[in-house]
């Protein structure tokens, strides 16, 4: 059936509003970020201005942020691997074996709020001189990521027939064999939707970081304040550095957005 | 969705030569499976969650490793008593979590809807909807914070096209609130945009067809088909991120700093509890604040969960 004209037009108009308020900010964000302060402060250079690139040589060479992007990768990559390790065997067990309480106990830490988290965490791990080390970065974002993992792959595997496996037990592989040679390489979407997820999660985390990190392993959520002053902000520098923080992810979800969106709406449709 | 129930048939591991340990962990691997995972998470919540119970009964303030007195119910009473910061931090979780999510439903819906059916260029609409979903939020308040800036903002600039004077946002006493729930608003009705477009893509067309023939009007196929079938996939959408909203930190801690602003305009309890620990290290109070506040989550969710299962039976 297709929709009336008028309708037509009504949609094209309506979900043009809405991708311009989308995409409007960002463009603005990142035009912003190639201008000096002088023609951000004037409203007549809003869009004839003369690119700079000075507020990103000032953030890459001034404000140390290669060191931070390395720090963001590192913590998020290394979030992710040990999330999927932990995380893979585990949805498969909950999943098989229809742990439904089991798995509440890993989705709690979805529920929790950081915060009250956060004061045991920092006494315990400054007893264990883990304050302002990657470990205690890693640890924190796996707290986020897990739960993410886990939820996405209990309902990837829920929907993989349990006949896979046992066609692989009457072939001679152990139940552990079985997971691994079977079920694990048909996994591969899933895991690929989770993984992609748990690192972005980890990338755009703030708080954690803001507490446990110290000026070597600062993240760059946390280094985007360095441009903000007590007096004075500098806009060309912030808007750099949120576009360098921003811009790698979005075109990571540009790229493979059919994972990203299938992550996101995981389980949503179940009921 | 297809859901395959799980029948367990009892087989012994692999072919009858395989040696004793591996048998053992094959027959042991539902909980040698979940239980690093499930550790992992009960470490990391438990005992901290205890503590923080504790913490919550003492004078507890300064430095972690202070001595401080056990003060028994104090703490809640003068929290709960404090008309000055706690109340007013409860008022503005609750409006902006209410507020915001009411806005994100509504408009989740509606371009939800018309993004139902296939059309030319829907690709890049769907492209569009995910860019503020998974930016950064620390650099989606740092953005919006330059563009709602009184002097320099682009906001006041088109508002001046139009002839309306220009606004405080997110500087002023009284709109720094709406104008951070508007942040939130832009960032996350995607995520209910997606959510609701997987659940209305997972329909069937039969009753809509039916009701068509039946001669039932858009609104009426909206209000009395397309809805009721939609309700487990809304309620899971408001679950979601009704409890994000209740956490939001990142944007509010960007866009007004400590304290929500020198008035603790936009001072939710996250915000409140976070300053507390944090900036003033008064570890007692603020672990009553999180105490509470982790019951007022709990409660949301459950009523929301009691719901559901009523709409289902």
């Amino acid at each position: 059936m297709k929709p009336r004209p008028a309708y037509r037009v009504f949609r094209v108009v309506a979900l043009t509003f809405v991708v311009l308020s989308l995409l409007a900010p960002l463009l603005w964000m990142i035009a912003a970020s190639f201008k000096t302060n002088v023609d951000i402060y004037d409203p007549g250079k809003a869009l004839s201005f003369s690119p700079t690139m000075g507020n990103y040589a000032k953030v890459l060479q001034q404000a140390n942020y290669v060191e931070f992007i390395v720090n963001s990768l590192w913590v998020a990559f290394a979030a992710t691997v040990a999330s999927l390790i932990l995380g893979l065997p585990a949805a498969y067990s909950m999943s098989r074996f229809n742990m439904k309480k089991s798995a509440l106990v890993v989705l709690m830490a979805r529920v929790i709020p950081g915060v009250s988290l956060l004061v045991p965490w920092y006494y315990v791990f400054s007893n264990l001189k883990m304050v302002g080390g990657f470990g205690v970065l890693i640890i924190s974002h796996m707290f986020v990521s897990l739960p993410l993992v886990v939820y996405i792959m209990m309902g990837y595997f829920d929907s993989l027939p349990e006949e896979l496996e046992e066609a692989g037990l009457v072939d001679g592989l152990t139940h552990i064999g079985a997971f691994r040679r079977v079920i694990l390489p048909l996994s591969v979407p899933g895991i690929a939707t989770s993984g992609i997820l748990s690192f972005i999660f980890s990338w755009n985390n703030f708080m954690f970081a803001l507490v446990l990190s110290d000026a070597d392993t600062k993240t760059l959520p946390v280094a985007i304040f360095d441009f903000v002053g007590y007096a004075s902000i500098d806009w060309g520098g912030l808007m750099a550095a949120s576009t360098v923080v921003t811009l790698p992810i979005m075109l990571i979800a540009l790229f493979v957005q059919k994972y990203v969106v299938s992550g996101l709406t995981a389980g949503a449709t179940k009921g | 969705m297809a859901t395959i129930t799980t029948t367990k048939t009892p087989r012994s591991a692999g072919a009858p030569d395989t040696p004793g340990w591996v048998r053992w962990v094959n027959d042991h691997r539902k909980w040698l499976f979940a239980a690093p995972a499930m550790a992992f998470v009960a470490a990391l919540i438990v005992f901290p969650l205890a503590w923080t119970g504790y913490l919550s009964l003492t004078d507890a303030e300064g430095s972690v490793r202070a001595e401080s007195e056990f003060v028994g119910l104090q703490n809640y009473f003068d929290v709960l008593t404090d008309t000055e910061r706690f109340w007013p931090a409860v008022g503005r979780t609750a409006t902006f979590t209410v507020v915001a999510l009411l806005f994100e439903v509504v408009l989740g819906m509606a371009i939800a809807l018309l993004l139902w059916r296939p059309f030319k260029g829907q690709r890049w609409v769907r492209v569009a909807i995910l860019m503020p979903l998974v930016a950064t939020p620390v650099a989606v308040g740092m953005m919006w914070r330059l563009i709602f800036d009184p002097n320099i903002g682009l906001a006041n600039q088109v508002l001046g096209w139009v002839g309306i004077g220009p606004q405080p946002w997110l500087a002023g006493q009284h709109s720094a609130l709406p104008t951070t729930i508007f942040i939130d608003v832009w960032q996350w009705t995607p995520m209910v945009v997606l959510i609701l477009l997987a659940g209305l893509t997972s329909l069937s067309d039969e009753p809509q067809e039916a009701a068509r023939i039946d001669g039932a009007s858009t609104w009426q196929r909206f209000r009395h088909v397309t809805l009721p079938l939609l309700t487990p996939t809304l309620t899971v959408a408001i679950l979601l991120r009704g409890i994000d909203a209740l956490k939001t930190f990142d944007i509010l801690y960007a866009t007004k700093g400590r304290g929500g602003g020198s008035f603790h305009e936009v001072e939710t309890l996250n915000v409140y509890a976070y300053g507390l620990s944090f900036d003033y290290n008064e570890y007692g109070v603020s672990s009553t604040v999180l105490i509470l506040f982790f019951l007022i989550i709990i409660g949301a969710m459950w009523a929301l969960t009691a719901r559901r299962k009523e709409a289902q039976r």
